[in-house]
């Protein structure tokens, strides 16, 4: 039934192209975020490993 | 964005307004982690060497069948991969999540399960590996009930980690989590989906795919088990450990949100790259060749994001051996990131694959990025959890010398090998026959290298022992801290936290982990889809029968064996296979192989057009005494096969399976098999009688060469049709 449904789809080989783009766009939306990211966040990020034992009791 | 201009919760933000709460960190369950990696880790290179061993004195078998070459070599690949890295990762992501989220785990109960879980999974692939109990794919041998425990294991972390992250007080999950959450996904869908299998005994059951298909999942899972098993957990310990070592955060948080969504989603597609040439459609092929260029950019990126880390910081490297195991380990998965593409390229995919340049490669991967990385880790995590300096800074020293020269003595040596073979097996001489047709000449020609190599080994054993010295007095000097205390602000879940895209995915762990799966879902739906619905992609061939019963025993005996580790069974379209070998193997002579006995590698020739080409005597000598027939041969000896007789107990439940697998065996062919199978048997034992040979028709070595003398011969007997 599947397998009837899906080699019946013409130019199946669009879906590929379809996936691939959407994840083209995917990425450049991914850069756009990343680049105008704010700072400050970045920074506090950046530096959890850093951070995780100000707290450390003897 | 008013948010950000205060550090996010920490205990002076008037944001974070929970209370501060105070909690331990478990270090125990880290230590017991590190204690198992250390010992299987051992484990793991020494049955590696005695391979290597094996493979220039085919005696250090000790001619026992439990540590044939073809047996050893699957423990060996399994306890480094899922013991000795595996168990390494889970001490690294144990220590750094519940850091980086400021809280415990969800549960100890369910890290102990974890812990003696995993445990008892490489206690059982260690014992039934070498008793030859296999499913024969590589990297997943290991039989159903096993797969099982695997699973409910694996759904054990995944909950007390997914848990651990949603009961957490930091709130964002910084970049090593993030490739924590797809290592878990990831690994789960390519486990079950590669393990899927109906068995026939307890010990014993047939994957559901068949030949192309069965090779396309199965590489999907072999190359994604590289990458999210030995790479992404791997990173994330990466993106934690090296800042901390050096002291300065990682070089760009930026560059690792592009590299973490770039490498999972291009790494899933690129496993069609191990089936090139071969009867695998060729536009998966190019589809894995391309997304493995593509996977080169977030490699790279990736690395360079660690090794820039140290910006400034280089004057350490020279002090700190923790700093120098993880140099070295980040270029080592430069360099092996750069070469997983260059091999993907066709051209030059036909001169490595098949040769020691494949083994070269993962090595320079293995003993480089995943053992250097171990070894940085546990130099670190030792003298800090035992609240002590290191034993000797000397000796780490010394570790990591004997380390890298090991690993150059490994791998240059296979490249040399890989070369040297593989234009060997091309070469044509001048009236155009092959020049070495005798395969095994390409073989004794590389044995020095092979020799090297076992030296490489064996300097990188050496450095692994004096690590487990260095950090036993490291231990010993000092005093282990099993629950270690800190406080952060409770997580004030109501707070309205604004922030662009990502920010905000950084705090929403389940929409991450649905995420990380969509991507890693699509590359393997979109390879495998197509493969199994569309007839076109396999042609099927009027010719190409279900195996006789008795050829269906002697295959399970090839696969219980591990022959697959040396020997291929498909024949490449070039001129130098077709003549060495003869016809190039078809996608439709595969159909009824559960499982597909392809191979990787050629330390033997291919074995696709066997049947036929030698009488059953030659076959009969030539496994119990392969020099007799091959003078030189390093194949090892197989008497075993000469004294045990055939279990035909199981016989009509095969045929059965193999059935609702879609094999077309007739209804009620079951109670024929073991009578079908006497009497070829029968017939076998009578040729040998003919050449002199006496041999009870009952033995298992009938059962094999009788599935030797099939293999490749459908099409030889009848036309090729197309249906």
């Amino acid at each position: 039934m599947i397998k009837n449904s899906l080699a019946s789809i013409s130019d199946v080989a669009i879906y590929p192209i379809i996936s691939l783009s959407i994840f083209v766009a995917f990425f450049v939306l991914l850069g756009y975020m990343v680049f105008r990211a704010d700072k400050k966040y970045i920074k506090h990020m950046e530096e959890m490993p850093l951070t995780d034992e100000v707290y450390q009791k003897d | 964005m008013r948010l950000f201009t205060k550090p996010l919760l920490s205990s002076d933000s008037s944001d974070s307004s929970g209370a501060l709460e105070g909690f331990y960190y478990d270090n125990k369950i880290v230590k017991a982690f590190i204690i198992v990696t250390v010992i299987f880790g051992v484990v793991g290179m020494l049955a590696g060497l005695t391979a290597a061993l094996q493979l220039f004195w085919p005696a250090a078998n000790l001619n026992l069948p439990y540590t044939t070459f073809g047996r050893l070599r699957p423990l060996h690949t399994n306890a480094i991969i899922f013991a000795f890295v595996g168990n390494g990762m889970f001490a690294g992501v144990y220590y750094s999540t519940q850091r980086l989220l400021k809280g415990p785990m969800l549960s100890p109960i369910l890290s102990w399960i974890h812990f003696w879980g995993w445990q008892l999974i490489i206690v059982a692939a260690a014992v039934s590996l070498p008793l030859g109990i296999t499913t024969g794919k590589e990297y997943a041998e290991l039989e159903w009930p096993i797969d099982i425990a695997i699973t409910l294991v694996w759904v054990v972390f995944a909950i007390n980690f997914i848990g651990a992250i949603i009961k957490r007080r930091e709130r964002h999950m910084y970049v090593a989590l993030w490739f924590y959450i797809a290592t878990i996904v990831t690994i789960a869908m390519l486990h079950i989906v590669n393990s899927l299998a109906l068995p026939v005994t307890l010990f014993k059951s047939y994957t559901l795919f068949a030949g192309v298909q069965d090779a396309l999942v199965q590489w999907w899972y072999g190359h994604n088990a590289v990458a999210f098993f030995l790479t992404t957990p791997i990173l994330g310990l990466m993106y934690y450990f090296l800042p901390k070592a050096a002291n300065r955060p990682v070089y760009s948080y930026k560059l690792s949100i592009i590299h973490f969504w770039s490498l999972i989603f291009l790494y899933i597609w690129a496993g069609p790259h191990h089936l090139l040439y071969t009867s695998l459609p060729d536009w998966a092929q190019s589809l894995g060749t391309v997304f493995s260029i593509m996977l080169l950019a977030p490699s790279w990126g990736g690395m360079l994001n660690g090794l820039l880390t140290l910006r400034g910081a280089w004057d350490r490297v020279r002090e700190n051996p923790v700093l120098k195991f993880f140099v070295v380990a980040v270029t080592a998965y430069g360099m092996s990131t750069f070469e997983g593409p260059m091999l993907s390229l066709k051209n030059v995919n036909a001169i490595s694959h098949y040769t020691d340049w494949t083994i070269a490669h993962v090595h320079v991967g293995g003993l480089g990025w995943n053992g250097f990385m171990t070894f940085g880790m546990f130099y670190y995590l030792v003298p800090k959890m035992w609240r002590t300096n290191l034993y000797s800074v000397k000796l780490a020293n010394i570790h990591f010398w004997l380390g890298t020269l090991g690993i150059i003595f490994y791998a240059l040596p296979l490249y040399w090998a890989g070369f040297t073979q593989s234009l060997m097996w091309k070469e044509f001489t001048k009236d155009g026959f092959l020049a070495y047709p005798n395969f095994l000449e390409t073989v004794t020609q590389i044995l020095p290298m092979y020799m090297a190599r076992a030296f490489g080994g064996t300097l990188y054993l050496a450095g692994t022992l004096v690590m487990v010295y260095n950090l036993m007095k490291t231990a010993g000097s000092g005093e282990f801290l099993a629950h270690e205390y800190d406080e952060a602000p409770a997580l004030n879940h109501k707070l309205k936290v604004g922030g662009a895209f990502h920010t905000i995915l950084e705090r929403k762990p389940v929409l991450f982990t649905v995420l990380s799966f969509v991507a890693v879902l699509i590359g393997g739906v979109v390879e495998f889809l197509p493969t199994w619905l569309i007839d076109s992609n396999v042609p099927t061939i009027a010719s190409v029968k279900p195996y006789t019963p008795l050829e269906l025993e002697g295959r399970d005996i090839y696969v219980r064996e591990g022959c697959y580790n040396c020997h291929s069974q498909m024949i490449r379209p070039f001129r130098s296979e077709t003549e060495r070998y003869g016809e190039y193997s078809k996608s439709g002579e595969f159909v009824y192989d559960h499982p597909f006995q392809w191979g990787s590698k050629r330390t033997g020739p291919d074995l696709h057009r066997q049947g036929g080409k030698y009488p059953d005597s030659w076959h009969y000598n030539h496994m119990l005494e392969p020099t007799s027939m091959s003078s030189g041969s390093i194949m090892p000896a197989y008497p075993w096969l000469f004294d045990d007789e055939l279990n035909t107990a199981n016989t009509a439940t095969k045929i059965n399976t193999m059935r609702s697998l879609g094999v077309p065996y007739e209804e009620g062919y079951e109670d024929q098999a073991v009578a079908d199978l006497n009497e070829q048997a029968e017939g076998i034992s009578k040729n040998l009688a003919d050449a002199k040979i006496k041999v009870g028709k009952e033995k298992e070595i009938i059962a094999l060469i009788a599935y030797l003398q099939r293999l490749g011969t459908d099409i030889k007997n009848e036309a090729t049709a197309l249906k």
